[in-house]
């Protein structure tokens, strides 16, 4: 059993962090941007519609909105600030800048760590399979024409280089 | 406020005992919606995101019914093991939210809060499932039927934990049909789960999103098993397919909200269900 009251611990994109004087139904999206100094992850709906606040845990694509941050204990967290370490772009993130996938960009995060947690599944995703991954991530600007073009060539660039 | 994470439902049963008032939150995706509104402000709360007990399903060694743990997640309903046995649980799993909320969801979840919109509730009334309750020195199963009470309001008593929920393995036809706003991503505006028992040739029919709680249509199911031999696939007339969906439609108690309004939903629940008795005499 693990109690938390005033502080706790949190994995995210691989180490450890203190929350300290938070109140405890705070979600863990709230806790990434404001607590943690993580603002990638986007705010919109705060009720699990968007998808600008996807993170992977433990695995998963879930909404960080959702997610009680005082129960992701012993979680491992990825955002998008985690996907790479050392200041480059991951293949998917470059793709968005040649085609051209990101206007606005607040949609952007979000899409990206959906499309990371489908293509580290599935790297050869057919459109339907594109689509119905990132069916929770709404993007109000591309019309989602480029961003399928930006998992397409993501998807090239990718298995070009295994 | 303390947020308890147990990681046995030993532990959850002890915890839940001991703070019978606490908030039980399981995947989510609708306490969540609240507490980030203000529009509840739990004190304590416990969290059963890692029992991993509650995160499985069994079937039983005669392979009669399925006891599927109260996580697990709606992901794991789409394909494979369950989606054979219960491809209507699969159907109404798939329509659920996004990747995202699949990933989190669960029939825990969805019994927890009772919302007549609940995308596994019709699939569960219409296999007449039962929920398994248990607390630290105690276990008790209701029928769903019994455990759903209103909007929102269901059985489960301060102390419990909702733990798991029997479904049988019916041998027939099962499907779920919804409508809502989009294809994906959308709370039902109204939705329909039909099984057909070949075996004894009965149906049954639930609604969701077109009354206070499912509504289960009896009366037209003993109907329209008096109109046609449902131990056979056989086409149905267009007069009684009509009249089915009638009948169905006068069963729903929809109102008018900020989703749709009450002669849609009663519209809807015709369609579909005529749909649905369609497609089990067909296939």
């Amino acid at each position: 059993m693990i109690a938390n009251t005033e502080i706790y611990n949190l994995t995210v994109n691989g180490s450890k962090h203190e929350v300290r004087d938070a109140w405890v139904g705070e979600s863990l999206l709230y806790v990434l941007r404001e607590r943690l100094g993580l603002p990638g992850s986007k705010g919109a709906c705060e009720q699990g519609e968007c998808g600008s606040c996807t993170v992977i845990m433990d695995g998963q694509a879930v909404c960080s909105c959702l997610v009680m941050a005082a129960t992701a204990i012993g979680s491992e967290i990825t955002t998008v600030e985690g996907l790479t370490n050392d200041g480059t772009l991951t293949a998917v993130q470059d793709a968005f800048i040649t085609e051209g996938g990101v206007q606005c960009g607040f949609c952007t995060p979000g899409l990206v760590v959906a499309i990371e947690h489908l293509l580290a599944n599935n790297p050869e995703p057919t459109d339907l399979e594109i689509k119905e991954s990132i069916s929770g991530n709404i993007c109000r600007c591309t019309g989602y024409g480029r961003i399928f073009e930006a998992v397409a060539t993501a998807v090239s660039t990718r298995n070009a280089g295994r | 406020m303390t947020v308890l994470v147990p990681l046995t439902l030993k532990e959850a049963l002890i915890a839940t005992s001991a703070n019978p008032s606490a908030q039980i939150i399981q995947g989510g995706t609708d306490l969540m919606v609240e507490i980030n509104f203000n529009h509840r402000k739990p004190t304590d709360v416990i969290a059963l995101r890692r029992v991993n007990e509650i995160r499985n399903y069994e079937i039983s060694a005669d392979r009669s019914r399925v006891t599927v743990g109260a996580g697990l997640p709606y992901q794991k309903m789409e394909h494979g093991e369950l989606a054979e046995l219960f491809p209507a649980l699969a159907q109404a799993a798939r329509t659920v939210g996004s990747p995202q909320i699949r990933a989190a969801g669960s029939i825990g979840g969805n019994l927890g809060t009772c919302s007549p919109a609940g995308d596994a509730l019709p699939v569960l009334s219409a296999l007449n499932a039962i929920v398994n309750l248990h607390t630290a020195t105690s276990f008790r199963e209701i029928s769903v039927h019994d455990f759903m009470l209103g909007v929102k309001r269901n059985a489960r008593q301060p102390g419990e934990i909702i733990v798991s929920t029997t479904l049988p393995v019916i041998d027939g036809w099962q499907g779920y049909a919804k409508v809502g706003v989009r294809n994906a991503m959308v709370i039902s505006v109204a939705s329909c789960c039909l099984v057909v028992d070949r075996n004894v040739g009965a149906i049954a029919v639930s609604l969701g999103a077109v009354g206070p709680t499912i509504v289960r249509c009896r009366e037209t199911e003993a109907w329209i098993a008096s109109q046609i031999d449902l131990r056979k696939v056989s086409a149905v007339a267009p007069n009684l397919l009509k009249e089915f969906g009638d009948r169905i439609a006068s069963e729903s108690k929809p109102i008018d909200d900020h989703r749709s309004t009450a002669a849609y939903r009663r519209h809807a629940v015709a369609t579909l269900s005529r749909r649905l008795l369609t497609r089990a005499n067909t296939q």
